[in-house]
């Protein structure tokens, strides 16, 4: 489904989820429900939640504006736990290096908990090619690759799946009885499925949510114990993680890890919150930290604080854009709001169109647990990517067109007056088919005189 | 006190019964209003559209227009948002400075500047308040339900002093309209379906109007709502703050 979605817009891609209301109501409801949830989650901590969110925002400025230093000392630490780190500089790196890896174990198979950074890598597609078969152990992850999609919310990647659609799903692929439903029955079948995996499987591939540069562990938290389970059963780990993922210290970790779940899904915890700090005996522990495009966003002064990001998702749950044209619709493996302000920094050609995604409500830039400024980088990418001539010159044309008229009031007031005019007289010029404000909605009514005209016959001394 | 009348472009020309409650109402409170005649717009459209590098000649001529008065205020916290963070001046900053300064939109003035405790209005109706994202999370006109937060509300307060006047509840009530500028057109049908739900809410409760201090958002409304042919009205809120 996403994968053919490269060469076309977030509009319609939107308009096209939207062609079913029955299915954007269920898919609003369901992620505004979670909205609510995080809401009442925040609330619990009463008068700590604001400071806690400050706090954690300023942690992150403090370890972005350090992050080269902190970096070495996470390496040197984790080094000295016995981890082996590797750095790459873009995707494809990361993508040799985890292959570089597997073959020399012999290994064509392995087991993968849930990792943004290797969708953003695109790590699947490229070990499918090189023949080695990954198995996603996260549920959601799961069902959306046995789907053959990727994920469209970076916390919940099957959102938009029905429990009857992945009824039909498990049916055909895992074997559950045709027809069967029951949420705790197909999570079961799962189970099972997933159970032989992780028994048979070597390699186990993590993500990671915090690195700490004191200490040189890593933190991966889970609701299912899937990250757990992969990699305690593995002869090698390996965790996959953006520089961004640092945190300075230990004791900085009780503030991300009370806002991450709190924020994601309302939860005041993640069900496994786990510290990974050295290979078991025996066992191989590997890291690769990846830059792919971090680096030049640090180096954007307006758009670095998006590095901040803990990928828990509130921003997608409360945008009312994301809520009513699925992750799909963003064409990018971090969807929603701050997708929007990532994916341009990545390419800017083939992803101008999200920054318009958004109606600048603000909301996102609300409930963000880093106090990432999200709207308002919103806003800046649009001015970039006009700057970058990255606009439809017919857009270009009119907003010329249309600074031209509102710079002059005369010109202002004479073709507010034609319109009017016009719009009285001939209502079909507008109120027609061409005009995407008139598809499901009436224009607004042209009345006889502006407010102008008006001041100028009821007011005297109108200043001019 | 001199106070120079805003009225948004749009407003001007499709809706000058919102500028005139507006010029009434400042007048009623005791304001030696002004409107400069050379008015155009703020030049929010081309900015939120990424042109922000054609909104100079706007820039300056709004500058020019509103440089001479204690405060500027204007029926729309859209518009008054895009003036307190985007206006500049190369030919006098100064008064850029002053004018971003003293901006308001017209029901936090009242508030704020005004101090207004009691109104001379009657509208006896079942009122939804939509709240326009720009002039509550932009201006804070009214708490933001993200927030964890004492709840207050500017324009709810004033729309209480109204006779006869019943606030309704909502599910979500500050939830965007999906208007959004050349949003409501270039998203076309993401726009209309946040407006539906908008609009959706407001009638599960039994709304006879929805107010607002954004024309902008209200217009959008009223589109489905009249194409819906429900009999739900859109009103700005100064009209009802004005309303006899």
């Amino acid at each position: 489904m996403s994968n053919s979605n490269h060469h076309t817009d977030h509009a319609t891609l939107a308009e096209k989820f939207n062609r079913d209301e029955a299915r954007v109501n269920w898919h609003d409801e369901t992620l505004w429900f979670i909205r609510q949830k995080r809401d009442r989650a925040a609330w619990s901590l009463g008068n700590e939640w604001e400071p806690l969110r400050e706090t954690a925002s300023a942690i992150k400025a403090h370890t972005l504006s350090n992050l080269s230093d902190y970096l070495q000392q996470f390496e040197k630490a984790a080094q000295q736990n016995g981890i082996t780190v590797h750095w790459a500089a873009d995707g494809e790196e990361h993508n040799r290096i985890v292959h570089g890896i597997l073959a020399k174990h012999n290994a064509t198979q392995l087991v993968k908990s849930k990792s943004m950074l290797t969708e953003e890598c695109h790590l699947n597609d490229y070990l499918k090619e090189k023949g080695v078969e990954v198995i996603d152990t996260d549920l959601g992850e799961r069902i959306v690759q046995l789907a053959e999609e990727h994920p469209s919310h970076i916390v919940l990647p099957c959102i938009h799946w029905k429990k009857e659609e992945i009824g039909e799903l498990f049916h055909k692929h895992l074997g559950s009885p045709e027809g069967v439903i029951d949420p705790s029955f197909l999570t079961n079948t799962a189970r099972v499925h997933l159970r032989e995996k992780f028994l048979t499987r070597r390699v186990a591939i993590t993500g990671v949510n915090f690195a700490i540069a004191e200490t040189g562990e890593f933190v991966v938290c889970t609701n299912e114990g899937n990250a757990d389970m992969g990699a305690h059963l593995s002869d090698v780990h390996i965790a996959c993680m953006g520089i961004e993922k640092l945190i300075p210290k230990r004791e900085h970790l009780g503030v991300f890890l009370r806002l991450l779940a709190r924020s994601a899904t309302g939860q005041p915890i993640t069900t496994y919150s786990s510290h990974f700090k050295k290979p078991r005996e025996g066992q191989e522990m590997h890291l690769v930290l990846v830059d792919n495009g971090r680096s030049t966003q640090l180096g954007r002064e307006d758009f670095r604080n998006s590095l901040k990001c803990i990928r828990c998702g509130a921003c997608f749950n409360t945008c009312p854009v994301y809520r009513r044209s699925g992750g799909h619709s963003y064409h990018t493996a971090i969807a929603g709001p701050i997708g929007s302000i990532l994916a341009p920094n990545l390419d800017m050609r083939q992803y101008k169109d999200l920054p318009f995604a958004s109606t600048l409500c603000g909301s996102c830039s609300n409930v963000c647990p880093v106090k990432i400024n999200i709207h308002e980088q919103l806003y800046q990418w649009r001015q970039v990517l006009t700057e970058e001539g990255y606009q439809p010159k017919s857009k270009t044309v009119a907003m010329k067109a249309m600074a031209a008229t509102l710079s002059k009031p005369s010109l202002f007031s004479i073709a507010g007056k034609w319109g009017r005019k016009v719009m009285g007289l001939v209502p079909g010029l507008v109120s027609n088919r061409l005009n995407p404000w008139y598809k499901q909605r009436e224009m607004p009514a042209p009345p006889e005189q502006s407010f102008t005209e008006w001041y100028k016959q009821n007011r005297k001394g109108g200043k001019s | 006190m001199r106070v120079g009348l805003f009225i948004p472009c749009y407003v001007n020309q499709f809706y000058p019964q919102v500028g005139i409650a507006t010029l009434q109402l400042l007048e009623k409170f005791g304001c030696e209003v002004d409107y400069p005649l050379a008015q155009t717009c703020c030049g929010q459209p081309m900015a939120n559209s990424g042109y922000e590098s054609l909104t100079g000649n706007c820039n300056e001529l709004f500058t020019k227009n509103f440089s001479s008065f204690d405060y500027i205020v204007c029926p729309s916290g859209s518009c008054v948002l895009h003036i307190k963070e985007h206006l500049h001046s190369a030919k006098d900053r100064t008064a850029a400075t002053a004018i971003r300064r003293n901006v308001y939109e017209l029901t936090e003035f009242l508030t704020d500047v005004l101090n207004v405790d009691r109104l001379q209005a009657a509208f006896p109706y079942k009122v939804g308040l939509h709240q326009s994202c720009h002039g509550q999370r932009g201006l804070h006109l009214s708490q933001m339900s993200e927030l964890v937060a004492k709840p207050y509300s500017k324009p709810e307060r004033l729309l209480n002093m109204v006779e006869g006047l019943e606030l309704i509840e909502l599910d979500r009530k500050d939830e965007c309209c999906g208007f959004g500028g050349t949003f409501c057109v270039t998203e076309e049908a993401v726009s209309v379906k946040m407006g539906k739900d908008r609009v959706r809410d407001h009638e599960a409760h039994g709304a006879d109007y929805i107010t607002g201090a954004d024309m902008s958002c209200l217009m959008h409304l009223q589109g489905i709502l009249k194409r819906q042919g429900s009999k739900v009205q859109v009103k700005h809120i100064a009209e009802i703050l004005n309303a006899q």
